[in-house]
């Protein structure tokens, strides 16, 4: 069958700018039919931008996106793409059914209403307006609305915002067992841990760029290793990026940042031989690799360097690292 | 077997007539019906205000076909109309600030045929908003007119109302939130007053007649009258005609201006 060597997403140098606001600055990936994949970022790193464009809801400036191996809005006409927001997307004056129902008529083939509101656990409340219904139940009957048409993509934009630990853990499990069947699913999130331990691959975004890409453990392994920090003028890059283990030289102002596997060779390096003073050795946990890796340093949210795609939501990002 | 068990990309058809279905109507109307407020104004208040002004002695005296009764209830029924349409042309905004709308970009749903679907509502609740007061006259009695030209009125009323189905698209836009409703719902009063529809515009002082003639209700009052008072100035069908293009304009430059980010 053609379909088997389809991907369900493919982008092929994508970019969106806003005025003059680079939102996505070129991004390629394809993403295969049953594949988990987290997208990984601070906020206004172009996770929604991106996930915009594969629904269809707005166009790339350039490059094209390709969803199972058509134009967005055609794989969602077709009801092969499915989404579920975060927040709203509900009218409050319907009941569950009609809310489920209205949805259902749109498309050519849906599952019937009874057995999708059976499965998303809401036939208890099926006749109850929605404007009465909790943020969890109103949470489910979004997902019994995404998965009416039995979507073979399912895009997750920070699905579980506002969960609880136990409801945050049964929502994953639920979601897994789909992509089992072969469903891909794509969620955005700023959790590293969530994305560490639902998704088979993590895409990691930062201002409009995919940064890195791959398995948890390899994401992890990025993590390795410390910083040297040091107050020192006009350093030496070359010679610092020569010592052995050494992974990145960044130099602020005054300020430089090694990144090393053999700190201790560094603050040799750096004592001895030059005039650097102020010297500090600080372990790397997952936030730091997260934060270095999307430029998302201390000194650089102090300064407030950002991109936002949706200033309406700015949560704290390195407070949900945390 | 594919990759993707039981979901064959191939085999997925995409609805006829992008979405448009009897499902959709059948809910839309029901929810229009839930809307006490709505109910209270566009049906039982007209109704109220017909037996008030319409029935009694001077509702006998002749106009054209008929008597000053079937003018009175004429003129009621399209404020019913043109309240209730109004109201349903302001969820359009409603709906795209709770993000029904952004949800509806991700079903088959065109964007072109939810407006169709909308404007389809207004007309049918129109329709409704004009049924109340007219069975109220019928049962009451008081109308006299032949009844081809009860129907003739009836039908130019429902085109009527299409007008503040659109005000009502733009206004949502124009004033954000819920409660767009507030003011559409005085304004929609003030402009039938304005028009002529609770109050003859004979009563007026010269000044104010001349500035009710550029009014949005003075136009479609004098044409849903029409077929009864075999009346109908060149000015009044320029006033109809052109607050139509107004509103659909101002809706239509609204939406689009609207559509950067569903």
């Amino acid at each position: 069958m053609t379909t088997q060597n389809t991907p369900a997403v493919r982008l092929g140098g994508v970019t969106k700018d806003f005025g003059r606001v680079h939102a996505v600055r070129g991004i390629d990936l394809e993403i295969e039919p049953g594949e988990m994949v987290a997208f990984l970022g601070p906020n206004g790193a172009g996770k929604t931008t991106t996930i915009d464009m594969i629904l269809g809801l707005s166009r790339p400036t350039t490059g094209d996106v390709e969803v199972l191996g058509m134009q967005p809005r055609q794989a969602i006409a077709r009801g092969l793409v499915a989404a579920v927001m975060q927040t709203g997307g509900l009218l409050k004056d319907l009941t569950v059914r009609e809310t489920v129902q209205y949805t259902a008529s749109l498309f050519a083939d849906t599952k019937p209403v009874d057995e999708v509101l059976e499965s998303a656990g809401i036939t208890g409340i099926a006749d109850r307006r929605v404007a009465k219904c909790s943020g969890g139940e109103q949470q489910r009957l979004r997902f019994a609305m995404a998965l009416l048409s039995d979507p073979a993509l399912l895009l997750l934009d920070e699905p579980t915002t506002g969960m609880d630990v136990e409801g945050r853990r049964s929502f994953w499990s639920a979601i897994r067992e789909d992509a089992q069947q072969g469903r891909s699913v794509l969620f955005a999130t700023h959790y590293l841990e969530e994305a560490d331990q639902y998704a088979d691959r993590i895409i990691l975004i930062s201002n409009g760029l995919v940064v890195a890409d791959g398995t948890g453990s390899e994401i992890k392994a990025l993590a390795t290793g410390r910083v040297v920090r040091a107050t020192l003028r006009d350093a030496d890059t070359d010679t610092l990026a020569a010592i052995g283990g050494v992974d990145t030289v960044e130099v602020r102002g005054e300020q430089i940042y090694v990144h090393a596997k053999d700190s201790d060779a560094v603050a040799r390096y750096l004592l001895n031989e030059t005039g650097a003073r102020d010297l500090e050795i600080v372990a790397r946990g997952l936030e730091d690799a997260f934060l270095s890796l999307t430029g998302r340093t201390d000194t650089d949210a102090e300064t407030g360097n950002s991109q936002t795609d949706d200033p309406t939501t700015n949560h704290e990002t390195e407070g949900a690292l945390r | 077997m594919s990759a993707i068990q039981g979901i064959d990309p191939t085999a997925r058809r995409v609805p006829p007539m992008g979405g448009f279905n009897l499902t959709v109507l059948r809910i839309e109307m029901r929810r229009m019906m839930r809307n006490r407020r709505t109910i209270i104004f566009a049906l039982i208040f007209p109704a109220v205000m017909f037996l008030v002004f319409g029935s009694g002695d001077q509702g006998a005296e002749k106009v054209g076909d008929g008597n000053v009764s079937a003018y009175v209830m004429v003129s009621m029924a399209l404020y019913g109309g043109a309240l209730i349409a109004a109201a349903t042309g302001a969820g359009v905004a409603v709906e795209r600030a709770l993000g029904w709308s952004r949800q509806l970009r991700l079903t088959p749903l065109h964007p072109t045929v939810y407006i169709l679907i909308k404007a389809f509502v207004a007309l049918v609740m129109g329709a409704v908003a004009i049924t109340a007061v007219n069975v109220v006259g019928l049962i009451k009695g008081d109308p006299q007119m032949p009844t081809d030209t009860w129907i003739y009125c009836a039908l130019a009323t429902m085109a009527c109302v299409m007008t503040f189905a659109a005000l009502g698209v733009f206004a949502g836009y124009v004033v954000p939130g819920e409660n767009v409703m507030q003011i559409l719902g005085p304004g929609l009063a003030l402009l039938s007053f304005l028009g002529g529809l609770f109050i003859p515009l004979s009563q007026y002082s010269g000044t104010v007649r001349d500035i009710a003639y550029w009014s949005p209700m003075y136009g479609v009052a004098e044409v849903a009258r029409a077929p009864l008072t075999h009346e109908l100035p060149w000015y009044a069908i320029v006033n109809a005609v052109g607050w139509f293009a107004i509103f659909v304009l101002g809706a239509a430059w609204r939406m689009s201006k609207d559509t950067a980010r569903v």
